[in-house]
């Protein structure tokens, strides 16, 4: 199969003016991806699977990933004059990277027995702009497993057939999956709690008295 | 390739039953969630013509305890017993594919020996699984009780010979990443290879009970006929991709595990009906006897365990891996994204059979209510790896 | 001809309704509370805590580490660490575990509470017929129901304590010569005498 910079260049030659960037991977298992612009992902993704070196035609796994604002802290060794002598002193600079949704595509080729290429697509962000250009009409094994995202993250696939909330029912509101989901307050009596069970048996009722003062003494060392 | 057990010929199939449209209102009916033709706690929506099915839509849920949410709030090790609860009739191969993902992950080595104990269990589970499978079809059916029984002596045996290993009968929590828990003893592979060795005469029993029964053709044969270009583009896996006549099967295709070391053949369908999708399990099993009989032979002496991995406090490097395997539903994968601390930052299942379901629709359209639940045993499926 | 399908099966019926009477392969039940088939070494339910020497409290191995509350994977196990420390069976001073709790309706039986134990302290029982009228405290096991001695750990995985057996034996002659004097001191400052040893 080709290298991920090679269906890369070759991507852009037919969808002009997509922009494509390669997101590396850093673990052992070596399985960079590409990340697609939304506007493009049809057109790239109908390319993918009908490209006759490609043939990307078995999408098997469709998920989501939720990413928190994050802040990324850079450490660069800066020459300064500290007391009239040259020092290198370590400059730590912040960069906030906003959070985003993503959709992440394993496609695999059934024809030519190769794979995975790894396609992935963020929003704008994680509240107001959570669209996401469907590719259930490219791989139908994208339907039930778009639902779910849309389900558990909350990203709105835009040319869906049937986009509707499939493992929760359907008046649930929030999107567990998210990072930032807070569960209901449903505690349930448990006899042996202990860190945030604890916390929460504490809100709900009252200490175990028959465990002689053992109640005060917290799970934590 | 000719499946070579067929005794009707294509053009001797009798035509797919249609009757002329009913006037009238089509009437909505809510098959399940507490049918026992559903494998659990599944529900349809379908809206029958008569008795055509015209629509279909799955309602799934049922069973949802947000397994992945679950995966991201506990360590990689604590994840691999709740991986049994996926597809409860096959806990030892959603164990290895969870194994298999962890170590693509970290770059983990895993031992000759541990890797050879997991093809056999990997095979067992798959007869097992097939052998029930196939009881519940006829069940479904409506051979009560039967050739279920017959299925689930079988399948008592593998049971016993996991029970033995890893000490529970369902529940595994055999594999670790980097090797297996236990060692299997010389008495155990012993005992093995006797219930293997018998699994053939259990295959030609079963096979003289339903391959020529004309109930059972004329219930499966052209009922839910699948194309291999819908099968492909749905995402279709396992033996029911492979019914359709498309040679995919992960155990050739990526040879993880020592899968290339065994020679096997692939069995596929030719029409994609119920019918081949019950025979591909038959087929299947004989073919896991063979890589089973080939284990049994070389499997080397060893350690089970590479020492070198830590069990508590893993922490992956940073970075994604989807591994997936052949599991007897179909491609089974784990996605995880590790974030450098000892739980997954991200925790994805691809559940076979919540998959295979996508096209249930199009195989149930223009059939009786009653072959729903025989196409829908034919997809196999188990709700814990459904609604997850 | 149409039908021999169906006598085929037919004829499998037969031979295996009329084999039951004779075959013990193919009449596998077992008339349960009657009897029982007998469990495998390795077969695995709930853990219990082991104790040495005859004395459940002083002898229990378990240290109070929390490594097992911590691995725990449905979160099962309340364990709340002793203040002061106590002679184990070694002689050792050692804190002790003041509450030890499983909730054996939340257990799932996974052993790896027991993978975890760098003490040898908990290991799986073989007893299933535990069910109770109540639901929470009837199923939440205390110390003194966990605390199992060794003879019955040796009578249900024979071969498996007797490898842990020689492995804490190995271990505890590494030890000797460094923790030799230490063991006398501890335990008359503690009036109790060390058992083990």
């Amino acid at each position: 199969m080709e290298t991920l910079a090679e269906i890369k260049a070759r991507t852009e030659t037919v969808a002009p003016g997509a922009r494509l960037e390669i997101v590396s991977n850093g673990s052992p298992s070596q399985q960079a991806s590409l990340r697609i612009d939304n506007e493009h992902a049809v057109e790239i993704a109908r390319f993918l699977r009908d490209d006759p070196e490609l043939r990307l035609d078995f999408c098997s796994n469709v998920t989501g990933v939720d990413w928190l604002d994050r802040t990324i802290k850079k450490t660069v060794k800066v020459k300064q004059v500290v007391d009239g002598v040259e020092k290198e002193v370590d400059q730590i600079s912040e960069e906030v990277i906003p959070g985003y949704l993503e959709a992440v595509y394993h496609l695999y080729s059934i024809a030519r027995k190769h794979g995975p290429v790894i396609i992935r697509m963020r929003t704008a962000d994680r509240t107001a702009e959570t669209q996401l250009p469907s590719l259930t009409s490219i791989w139908r094994s994208a339907e039930f497993q778009e639902r779910e995202i849309f389900d558990l993250y909350g990203i709105h696939f835009d040319g869906h057939p049937d986009l509707r909330r499939i493992l929760m029912w359907d008046e649930f509101e929030d999107y567990p999956m998210r990072k930032d989901y807070r569960e209901p307050d449903d505690y349930e009596y448990e006899p042996t709690p202990h860190d945030d069970v604890l916390e929460k048996a504490k809100r709900h009722y009252a200490p175990r008295p028959q465990l002689d003062g053992a109640e005060k003494i917290t799970a934590q060392p | 390739m000719s499946l070579g057990f067929q005794e009707l010929e294509a053009a001797e199939r009798p035509p797919t039953i249609m009757t002329s449209r009913l006037e009238g209102e089509l009437l909505e009916v809510s098959m399940g969630p507490q049918h026992p033709s559903t494998h659990g706690v599944f529900r349809m929506n379908v809206a029958l013509d008569g008795e055509i099915v015209r629509k279909l839509k799955p309602v799934f849920g049922y069973l949802h305890r947000n397994h992945e949410k679950i995966g991201e709030n506990t360590s990689y090790l604590g994840s691999m017993p709740y991986t049994d609860r996926l597809d409860y009739f096959c806990s030892m191969t959603n164990n290895w594919a969870y194994a298999l993902s962890v170590e693509k992950l970290a770059g983990i080595e895993v031992p000759e020996r541990a890797e050879y104990l997991r093809v056999i269990l990997a095979e067992l589970t798959r007869l097992q699984n097939h052998a029930s499978l196939l009881g519940f079809l006829l069940s479904d059916m409506g051979a009560w009780g039967t050739p279920l029984m017959y299925a689930f002596r079988e399948r008592e045996k593998i049971l016993d010979l996991f029970e033995s290993l890893s000490g529970s009968r369902m529940m595994c929590d055999y594999m670790r990443f980097g090797g297996c828990r236990v060692d299997a003893s010389p008495e155990w592979l012993a005992r093995a290879k006797e219930v293997v060795n018998r699994f053939p005469k259990f295959l030609d029993e079963f096979e003289n009970l339903i391959v020529e029964n004309e109930i059972l053709i004329a219930r499966t044969q052209n009922v839910g006929k699948l194309s291999p270009g819908l099968a492909i583009s749905a995402g279709i896996t396992g033996p029911m991709l492979r019914a359709c006549g498309v040679n995919y099967d992960i155990r050739k295709v990526d040879g993880y595990g020592y899968y290339p070391r065994f020679k096997f053949r692939i069995p596929l369908g030719e029409h994609g009906d119920t019918y081949d999708r019950l025979m591909m399990r038959a087929l299947e099993m004989r073919e896991s006897i063979a890589i089973l009989n080939q284990a049994f032979e070389q499997i080397p002496a060893g350690p089970v365990m590479n020492p070198k991995v830590k069990i508590r406090a893993f922490k992956p490097p940073v970075g994604e891996a989807y591994g997936r395997i052949e599991a007897p539903k179909g491609e089974l994968g784990f996605y995880l994204i590790s974030d450098g601390s000892s739980n997954p930052y991200r925790y994805r299942v691809r559940p076979p059979s919540f998959i295979n379901l996508t096209i249930l629709e199009d195989l149930c359209l223009g059939h009786t209510v009653a072959d729903v639940m025989v196409i829908l045993g034919s997809v196999d499926i188990v709700m814990g790896e459904v609604d997850r | 001809m149409i039908g021999t399908g169906i006598l085929k099966g037919m004829a499998v019926t037969a031979r295996n309704f009329v084999g039951s009477y004779f075959e013990k392969e193919r009449l596998i039940t077992v008339q349960y509370p009657e009897e029982r088939s007998p469990l495998p070494e390795n077969y695995r339910n709930f853990p219990f805590l082991i104790y040495d020497t005859e004395d459940a409290e002083a002898g229990l191995r378990c240290v109070a580490c929390k490594i097992c509350e911590k691995e725990c994977p449905p979160q099962c196990i309340y364990i709340v660490k002793s203040e002061d420390k106590k002679p184990d069976y070694m002689g050792k001073p050692q804190f002790y575990p003041k509450i030890f709790d499983i909730d054996i309706s939340v257990c799932m039986s996974c052993q790896i509470c027991v993978e975890v134990c760098p003490f040898e302290a908990i290991k799986m029982d073989k007893v299933f017929e535990l069910s109770t009228r109540e639901r929470f405290d009837a199923l939440r096991q205390g110390k003194d129901e966990l605390s199992k001695s060794n003879t019955y750990y040796h009578s249900i995985h024979p071969i498996e304590a007797a490898e842990v057996d020689a492995k804490l034996a190995e271990a505890a002659a590494k030890k000797k010569p460094a923790a030799a004097p230490a063991a006398p001191t501890a335990g008359t400052s503690k009036s109790t005498p060390p058992s083990g040893s």
